[in-house]
């Protein structure tokens, strides 16, 4: 049995631990592999690489011991199985895609193995990331390792990026990597008390993440603390001329951005977020973000996004049109399931109804309609403008503020099955993190504290395009404020 | 917009998927709910507002019309379902 303490280390201190000798790659990699195995019950893993891992961590050891350390070497994380990794399967967490091995490695993977991280396992995830409770998976629900006290019902860890949030939650990963369409990374973190990071459009490449919504799909890390974000988004981006939409721009030292200095800086609090049925327990946090803020020398400032209430409409219009034409290309000719049929449109038919489940047949459906002739100016094109609208909201808020604090989620994590019969009630999930991801900003989801029920709460940081130093400098200052040191109930290594 | 089944029969048959008769008036109640809650949007005046594709501030980058991969055949043929010499294999299209 190996060290359970190595698992309450971050991602900074093992790597300083690495750096300083006071533990090995492979001693490291071992711990976690075990933490893998030990979590089987939440199903955060679709397919865990314990050998890979280790033959990772021994070609990390002997650089560490040559003195030319990668900057995260040693350092053993998950991957959301969105992310092709060559010659390892990947799935989507849908059955279209069964058996599919990619034969080249997603851009942002790539970044991560040439820093000298090393691969635990591929994470379980919505299907095509499709959803905010990742029970939608082919290979079943992940299981939140946080349950209430007292109760022994199985939350959702949230979604989409669920399994890498219940691995990192359950100390099962030091970090992992999440994809962010309308707040899969950002809402998970919250209903699993770990810090989830959507940056900035354009700043981590696409290229080789099975897409869903090209014009949304964010990639960027999960991890326990801001810091460790900081350390992992370094290395996760960067242009790459694979990926049109990629931006040309420097990459910072995140972590140098981590001042602990934001006095002065002006933080806005769009009024629109206090929505109708919020429970209170969710604005009191929010206040309580506020006045650690003022505490700590920011300006708060009342803000309004007044196009807030139809983010939610106009994502569920774009991003199943970008889905549907996105997912055209499973047709059972060249990868994954086929169900033969007499002519090629049988097969095509016969292999998208048995490989798509629900939710992904039901966005494809909603996107060939409001992409259809007759339809397109009404729906596609209508919601599209009321993109421009919305993130002109931002940009003229953005011109008196240097940030914007909201809650993650509009609720703590639900009971696996409380929401699944009604789609329009689960999409409200994603209330506060849509907006933003339609107008492109980075934005940072920070555990702040407990709900009445004893399940972690988060709080939101946006930011100004390509801002990300600012939003994690102010998110570090939350976090400091908010001392979140609360295991959850089911953690790899025993007890808390 | 309510949605009968055959609208969604067409929408289906647009997006390759088989749905089964019985499936039909469940999915057809599903969009239709999902439709009329997006219709909201038609509250907002976006006269004269251009339509957003993408965030991405520039527009497409250009680079020199060369071959930069390829050669790989084997590898992309390596997940397909059916291939025979060197191609992936379909139902016969052409009489």
């Amino acid at each position: 049995m190996s060290d359970p303490s190595l698992l309450r280390l971050t991602l900074a201190e093992a790597r300083d631990g690495l750096a300083g000798k006071s533990v090995s790659a492979r001693e490291l990699t071992a711990a976690y592999n075990d933490a893998v195995a030990e979590i089987a019950p939440l199903n955060a893993y679709i397919t865990p690489t314990p050998e890979r891992a280790l033959a990772m961590a021994e070609a990390s050891d002997r650089r560490l011991a040559r003195g030319e350390a990668l900057p995260l070497d040693g350092i053993p994380i998950a991957i959301k199985d969105l992310y092709c990794t060559k010659g390892v399967l990947t799935t989507a967490a849908s059955h279209i895609l069964d058996g599919f091995h990619p034969p080249y490695e997603s851009t942002v993977t790539d970044r991560l193995w040439q820093s000298g991280a090393v691969m635990l396992g591929k994470t379980n995830l919505d299907e095509f990331a499709m959803g905010s409770s990742s029970t939608t998976s082919y290979y079943g629900p992940v299981e939140n390792p946080w349950r209430r006290p007292g109760d022994n019902r199985p939350l959702v860890p949230g979604g989409s990026s669920g399994g890498s949030a219940a691995a990192v939650a359950a100390r099962a990963a030091l970090a992992a990597t999440g994809t962010d369409t309308g707040g899969s990374i950002r809402q998970p973190a919250s209903y699993c008390g770990i810090v989830g990071l959507k940056p900035t459009y354009g700043r981590c490449s696409r290229w080789g993440v099975v897409a869903f919504a090209s014009s949304l799909d964010h990639p960027g890390p999960m991890t326990r603390t801001v810091r460790d974000a900081a350390i992992m988004l370094r290395a996760m981006s960067g242009h790459d001329p694979r990926d049109s939409t990629s931006a040309l721009m420097p990459v910072p030292d995140f972590e140098a951005a981590l001042t602990g200095d934001v006095r002065g800086l002006r933080v806005g609090i769009p009024k629109e977020y206090r929505v109708e049925g919020m429970p209170a327990e969710i604005e009191a946090l929010w206040e309580q973000g506020v006045e650690w803020l003022r505490a700590a020398g920011v300006k708060p400032f009342e803000i309004s996004l007044p196009m807030t209430k139809y983010a939610l409409p106009t994502y569920y219009i774009i991003a199943p049109a970008e889905a549907s034409s996105n997912l055209a290309r499973y047709d059972g000719v060249r990868f994954g399931l086929r169900v033969e049929g007499d002519t090629l449109d049988e097969m095509y038919e016969l292999t998208r109804a048995a490989g798509f489940g629900a939710e992904v047949r039901r966005r494809v459906l909603i996107g060939t309609y409001v992409l259809s002739a007759g339809y397109y100016d009404a729906y596609y094109l209508k919601a599209q403008r009321v993109r421009t609208l919305i993130a002109r909201d931002f940009a003229t808020a953005f011109e008196r503020v240097d940030g914007i604090l909201t809650p993650p989620a509009p609720s703590a994590a639900f009971a696996i099955g409380e929401k699944s019969e009604d789609p329009i009630a689960m999409y409200l999930n994603d209330v506060f993190t849509v907006p933003c991801s339609l107008a492109g900003l980075p934005a940072i989801s920070v555990p702040a504290g407990l709900s009445r029920d004893g399940l972690p709460l988060g709080l939101q940081i946006i930011g100004r395009a390509f801002d990300e130093e600012t939003v994690l400098r102010i998110a570090e200052v939350l976090e400091s404020a908010a001392q979140f040191r609360h295991l959850p109930s089911f953690v790899a290594g025993g007890a808390r | 917009m309510a949605l009968d089944k055959a609208a969604v029969a067409n929408i289906a048959a647009l997006a390759r998927i088989r749905l089964s008769e019985t499936d039909l008036a469940p999915v057809a109640d599903e969009l239709s709910q999902i439709l009329t809650w997006i219709e909201q949007l038609n509250e907002v005046d976006t006269s004269g507002v251009p339509p957003m594709a993408s965030v991405a501030a520039t527009g497409l980058p250009m680079r020199e019309d060369q071959v930069t991969d390829g050669g790989c055949r084997d590898d992309i043929l390596g997940n397909a379902p059916r291939t025979a010499r060197g191609f992936f294999v379909v139902p016969k299209v052409v009489e």
